[in-house]
């Protein structure tokens, strides 16, 4: 059956396959080139890592939420849980700096790691066990855990020990061999998310999920097990940007993460990745994220757009590119 | 008359006289209900701190006096939070932050209808007369405090940048009060874009900046949570030309920096949190000894230098 269905997209269209797969790169392309024509100082090497590694906690975020979208759920809550996960990390670090310095950097980013998976698998159970839609129980937590930072902080700021902002300054601000290394870690993200989505058994029930859990579910897959995984991998994305996102102002506000959860669907839309499940692009959901980067890079550089309308340019150039890829497939 | 009739008679006696006596209790200890916007963001923390402080200290030194704070996260939900506030008890004033203009102005008026004694502050009520007294800051003068700072610092020439807030009054008049000193000097604003009020937006529009305009020497943003996001893309960039980056609203890890005479920042100016205790003072100053406080009453704007920075500074507060 497999093999058959194959076969027959081989012989039918394998370019037009491979159009739609390349429409977000293209797009990418069209932005950057647009870019460069607008303003000179686009292209610059300043300018360019300043917007990749400002893509990166997107991108991470966007990794997990295309496993979590192709399984054919949604999970609105990232924005929050991200804020609340950094809110998280820092009272731990600052509660462990005057013993042990430094290390308390990695111990949060354990702490880190173990909050986002349980606050993912949190969702899973609330949507799989609990069978209620998705849309409203991350709906549910989104509340629950932008309460919580809100709560946390007194609706103030938690900064980070001041001892731990050079130690941990770097991993926002740094490189490795040229690359920043929030872009470095979201290649890795990536990677490892491509890996588990193409070449695991786990990413092809992923997919058989998203495309019709009946049939998923009468072929032996555990639909539950299938999409709590899911969640828990969101969980651990939002954990990995946070790490990312710390070091960067050093301090988690009840604003912050507000409103990411939008540009996370909207990359990994934009990335090809359908919005009803059965298909996913993790590679596309990458360019999706730098996309809305640059876009929004692209408005504050050019002169011709109003501040008043930034937001309505925005939205058109997100509609022109979905349209486009519609026709190129 | 029956033994039952007489029992029942001696029943509504007690009931009537205990109805009395908790009427007469009530007349003497005031109730001042205070109802504002729930802690979402870093100004509306330090409002919230400042109301339960100054409640906690008015009970402590008026024992007649009786303050309940009620936050609210939303404008529906405050309208509600003032039906539940005044149907529980007789309220004798109202100190209200409105959400929004529109939608309070009515339950406010309601709330008055009862007898109750009105002070607003910040965001005023489209009908000002239900108002008793009106406490607000200056957010032209903030604006325009600063502007004049920076014009002279400058020798009023050089070339600055902004970052704004969400798009209301507020912000309008901040941007006004700066833009319009700015107009009378040779200074030239190269660009005034939104930032949303909040630290990551500020950073992000910062770097484009840097990006943008190779040649910078002030920045202001006209809130100090998005002056912190500026100053650390200005970190980042590693550029020296920037000679000043101002915010406003006396955040208190801002007026830290001012404390330390921070060469980059060396002034704030306040749109205190607190002026929700201005109010709740002078509410209880009208309900406990009659001192008149019926009027509007506007809270200046001045610097906030090194040498005044203690006046202005909170380190308990969230903001």
């Amino acid at each position: 059956m497999t093999s058959a269905t194959t076969h027959i997209a081989i012989i039918k269209a394998p370019r037009r396959i491979r159009w739609a797969a390349m429409g977000p790169f293209i797009a990418l392309a069209v932005v950057m080139l647009a870019g460069m024509v607008l303003n000179s100082n686009f292209a610059t090497g300043t300018n360019m890592a300043n917007v990749v590694t400002r893509s990166a906690f997107i991108a991470i975020i966007a990794v997990g939420a295309t496993f979590v979208i192709s399984s054919r759920c949604l999970d609105l809550s990232v924005g929050s849980m991200m804020a609340f996960v950094t809110g998280i990390m820092i009272l731990t670090m600052n509660r462990l700096e005057p013993s042990i310095g430094a290390n308390a950097i990695f111990v949060g980013a354990v702490v880190g790691i173990l909050v986002g998976a349980t606050c993912g698998l949190l969702n899973g159970l609330i949507v799989t066990v609990g069978k209620i839609e998705p849309f409203i129980a991350t709906l549910g937590t989104m509340g629950i855990f932008r309460a919580l930072i809100t709560w946390m902080s007194d609706g103030g700021s938690i900064p980070m020990a001041r001892a731990l902002r050079e130690p941990y300054r770097p991993v926002y601000f740094g490189d490795v061999l040229g690359i920043p290394i929030p872009v470095a870690i979201t290649l890795i993200v990536a990677l490892v998310g491509a890996f588990i989505l193409y070449r695991t058994k786990y990413g092809r029930r992923c997919m058989a999920v998203g495309s019709n859990a009946d049939v998923a579910r009468f072929s032996g897959i555990s639909v539950t097990k299938v999409r709590t995984i899911a969640f828990v991998i969101q969980g651990l994305c939002v954990a990995i940007a946070a790490i990312c996102y710390i070091p960067r102002l050093g301090a988690a506000t009840p604003t912050t993460g507000q409103l990411w959860e939008l540009q996370v669907i909207t990359a990994v839309v934009i990335g090809g990745t359908l919005l009803r499940g059965g298909k996913a692009r993790i590679w596309g959901t990458v360019a999706g994220a730098l996309i809305l980067e640059m876009i929004a890079n692209l408005m504050v550089l050019s002169n011709m757009v109003s501040e008043y309308l930034v937001a309505a340019v925005q939205g058109v150039i997100i509609i022109l590119a979905m349209l486009a890829h519609r026709f190129i497939k | 008359m029956t033994s039952m009739t007489k029992r029942v008679l001696a029943m509504l006696t007690v009931s009537l006289m205990a109805c009395t006596a908790t009427s007469a209790l009530a007349q003497s200890k005031k109730t001042i209900a205070v109802s504002i916007p729930a802690a979402t963001h870093g100004w509306t923390g330090g409002v919230v701190y400042h109301a339960e402080q100054a409640a906690k200290e008015i009970k402590a030194a008026f024992p007649n006096i009786d303050v309940v704070v009620k936050t609210s996260p939303s404008a529906t939900a405050q309208v509600s939070a003032l039906e539940d506030l005044s149907a529980g008890r007789n309220l004798d004033a109202l100190v209200i932050l409105p959400f929004t203009s529109e939608e309070l102005t009515g339950p406010v008026a309601q709330v008055k209808a009862g007898g109750a004694f009105i002070a607003v502050v910040d965001r005023g009520l489209t009908d000002p007369t239900i108002q008793d007294l009106y406490v607000a800051g200056d957010n032209i003068a903030v604006g325009a405090n600063t502007a004049k700072w920076l014009a002279e610092k400058l020798g009023k020439k050089g070339k600055i940048v902004v970052l704004r807030g969400i798009p209301t009054v507020i912000d309008d008049e901040r941007i006004k009060g700066f833009t319009d000193v700015i107009k009378g000097t040779d200074i030239k604003i190269l660009d005034i874009q939104y930032a949303n009020w909040n630290q990551d937006q500020a950073f992000t529009l910062m770097q484009d900046y840097l990006a943008k305009y190779p040649q910078i020497d002030a920045v202001w943003a006209n809130d100090d949570d998005m002056l912190l996001g500026v100053l650390e893309a200005i970190k980042q960039s590693g550029r020296t030309e920037i000679k000043y980056a101002l915010g406003g609203n006396g955040m208190k890890d801002v007026i830290e920096l001012v404390k330390a005479k921070n060469p980059v920042t060396p002034i704030s100016t306040p749109y205190p949190p607190s002026m929700i205790k201005s109010a709740i003072y002078m509410t209880a100053a009208q309900l406990s000894g009659q001192a008149p406080m019926r009027g509007n009453f506007k809270l200046d704007a001045p610097l906030i230098t090194p040498e005044n920075a203690d006046q202005f500074y909170f380190p308990d507060s969230p903001f």
